[in-house]
């Protein structure tokens, strides 16, 4: 029992980064550009895809993933440039409206490119396999990577926005940013920064998960939604409210679906605990949600003076 | 930081004046009124099977107009509610309750429950939260019926009989339920245009312009909107309830974020705030789906393109252009 929690509560941890990664962008590019960004999911999708494909041009996943990333963030960029340039200054409906009609195009653009089957990646061989954790438990050396490229990611786009010029710019962007052009700022350049690295962000993402998920289209829709109750409950532009939030989603999720049928067994038979624990499972974050919000209707870190 | 709560995109857009509107609808419902003749002159009886979609589809943008376009509400998860009328006929008709009645009061009784616990939520929240917890809510709804395997789950339940009215197979035929479609559509027509109106109505359209304003001369805005959101997730449920006779089918699929987006894309491009837009852009939406998806498989690329064509170069979208154009004067 404890062991099984130990490994639920690593799952959590691993799917909570993975959805960290894909938040972060989001929220950075709602909190400084004032942007809704619906596609966001479709460059984690697209990061999979990318990641897929390069690794089996070259026949290795870490040659592969070094091509995608800078891939994603072109296709950041080009879109930004494409669309998201002219939504700023439009209301969030259009944004809406605008970034829907995005998602219909790319979700069937991937699949008129790369087709309707799943595509596996295989995982790296160095990093295949086990290691033990205590006892007979053991953990699979990949996802742990994940773990840790999410935490180093997390710990790199802390010291980015607290510790550096850029970060500077974009503090000062999320909070005022007709101020910061009017003190002689490129914004134009920095919010095409922003955008890329939020685009390379989720691609990473979907990189690291090519090799556990299969790639598939749409694979982009569900992560969407549940990025949008990440910040939501972390307070939208706030990177540290998306950092805890994204790891309180994702372990109340995986504990959840394991623990909520095992739970309910104790004051309900066992198929009606099952029945139930498997319909309950998948709103547990929904209802945690409403309750934050309910608390506190701006989530966990308002951002200062903003919404 | 923008507010959409006190500049949504339809009041600075011109758009059609009140008595245009209502013609224009009228002349919808005529030509909806004839319709089967025609296609049965045509010789295309099938068409009324599409014609029966859109009207539903009518009824469910019709009721998200009275949040959107005039609350400036901009909920994405509307499908939601048509799927709980759905699966109140499919669930009551699997336990043996047939009657139309019986599973209309159902379907907009659950609708409305979950529409007023989900909305006295959202609705303490402004702006692009509540855009992404409308999402949110409507997608729990979409997994809770999903993970539901006592009703089809994943897979949905098929619905072996059309609803009945007091025994009567009434709308076992396609043009019994086209009609009764019809008498729904035009019923929620008037009641909506009543309540837009009414004081309640003058409420809901001030706080849509101006929330400071209205709040600084002593309304409070959260009962007039938490009101029209159970109002607008009932009628939802009702067009829901016909949804599922028109296919004889209920699935999780009808609760999906993508169909709530298609609402809000038909209600917008047809013209927020009219009524008779969010029912002109029912029937482009649909019929532009019918056409292209008949000539290309990728069809979607066209659409979704169109789309964002649209949002990027006509401000105000297509009902935006027509205010133009037709120089209508703004309410």
């Amino acid at each position: 029992m404890t062991n099984l929690l130990l490994l639920q509560v690593l799952n959590g941890v691993q799917f909570g980064i993975l959805l960290f990664l894909v938040a972060a962008g989001l929220t950075l590019i709602f909190g400084i550009m004032d942007l809704i960004n619906l596609a966001h999911g479709v460059l984690y999708m697209v990061g999979a895809y990318l990641t897929a494909t390069f690794t089996a041009l070259t026949g290795d996943f870490f040659l592969g993933l070094a091509l995608a990333l800078p891939a994603a963030l072109v296709f950041g960029i080009v879109l930004e440039r494409l669309v998201f340039r002219q939504l700023y200054d439009r209301d969030h409906l259009e944004q809406v409206l605008a970034t829907f009609g995005l998602i219909l195009v790319l979700n069937e653009g991937v699949l008129m490119i790369w087709g309707a089957a799943p595509i596996s990646v295989p995982i790296p061989e160095i990093l295949s396999g086990s290691i033990p954790l205590v006892g007979p438990l053991r953990y699979p050396v990949f996802r742990i990577v994940i773990i840790a490229a999410g935490l180093l990611t997390a710990l790199g786009l802390w010291f980015l926005v607290s510790r550096t010029r850029v970060g500077m710019l974009l503090r000062a962007g999320a909070s005022n940013a007709p101020m910061v052009s009017a003190l002689g700022v490129d914004v134009k350049r920095l919010f095409m920064l922003v955008f890329g690295l939020g685009a390379m962000l989720a691609g990473f993402a979907g990189a690291m998960v090519a090799p556990i998920l299969s790639v598939e289209p749409g694979m982009g829709n569900n992560v969407l939604i549940l990025t949008f109750v990440v910040i939501v409950i972390g307070g939208i532009g706030s990177i540290r409210g998306a950092f805890v939030a994204a790891l309180l989603v994702g372990l109340v999720d995986t504990v959840g679906r394991t623990f909520g049928p095992i739970l309910l067994q104790k004051v309900l038979d066992p198929s009606a605990a099952s029945q139930t624990g498997r319909t309950l499972a998948p709103m547990l974050i929904y209802i945690m949600m409403a309750i934050v919000l309910f608390a506190r209707p701006s989530g966990l870190f308002p951002k200062k003076g903003g919404a | 930081m923008k507010d959409t709560d006190t500049a949504p995109a339809g009041a600075r857009t011109p758009r059609l004046a009140g008595r245009g509107a209502l013609i224009g609808a009228l002349v919808l419902f005529a030509i909806f009124a004839v319709l089967p003749f025609a296609a049965h002159a045509a010789g295309d009886p099938f068409f009324i099977v599409t014609a029966t979609r859109i009207i539903v589809f009518a009824i469910a943008a019709l009721s998200l107009d009275l949040i959107l376009g005039y609350g400036a509400i901009v909920s994405f998860g509307h499908a939601a509610f048509m799927g709980i009328g759905a699966y109140s006929v499919a669930i009551l008709a699997t336990h043996g309750i047939g009657d139309v009645l019986v599973q209309a009061l159902v379907a907009v009784l659950a609708s409305a429950l979950f529409a007023l616990v989900t909305g006295a939520i959202s609705l303490r929240t402004k702006g692009v939260y509540f855009i992404m917890i409308t999402l949110a809510f409507g997608q729990m709804a979409y997994f809770f019926m999903v993970s539901l395997s006592a009703y089809g789950g994943d897979d949905g339940l098929t619905l072996y009989d059309r609803s009945t009215l007091f025994g009567a197979p009434l709308l076992d035929g396609d043009i019994g339920l086209y009609y009764a479609a019809l008498a729904v559509l035009v019923g929620a027509f008037f009641l909506l245009r009543a309540v837009v109106a009414s004081r309640f109505g003058r409420v809901l359209r001030g706080t849509r312009d101006n929330r400071v304003r209205m709040q600084a001369i002593g309304f409070s805005p959260y009962p007039y909107q938490l009101t029209a959101y159970v109002l607008a997730g009932a009628i939802a449920g009702l067009a829901g309830v016909l949804l599922a006779n028109q296919t004889e089918f209920v699935s999780p699929a009808y609760m999906t974020w993508q169909r709530s987006g298609e609402l809000i894309v038909m209600v917008v491009l047809g013209g927020m705030g009219t009524l008779t837009g969010a029912i002109a852009g029912a029937v482009g939406f649909l019929m532009l789906e019918e056409i292209l998806s008949s000539l290309w498989v990728h069809w979607h690329i066209v659409f979704g393109a169109l789309l964002v064509l649209i949002v990027l170069y006509t401000r105000g979208g297509l009902a935006g252009l027509a205010g133009r154009v037709f120089g209508g004067r703004r309410r």
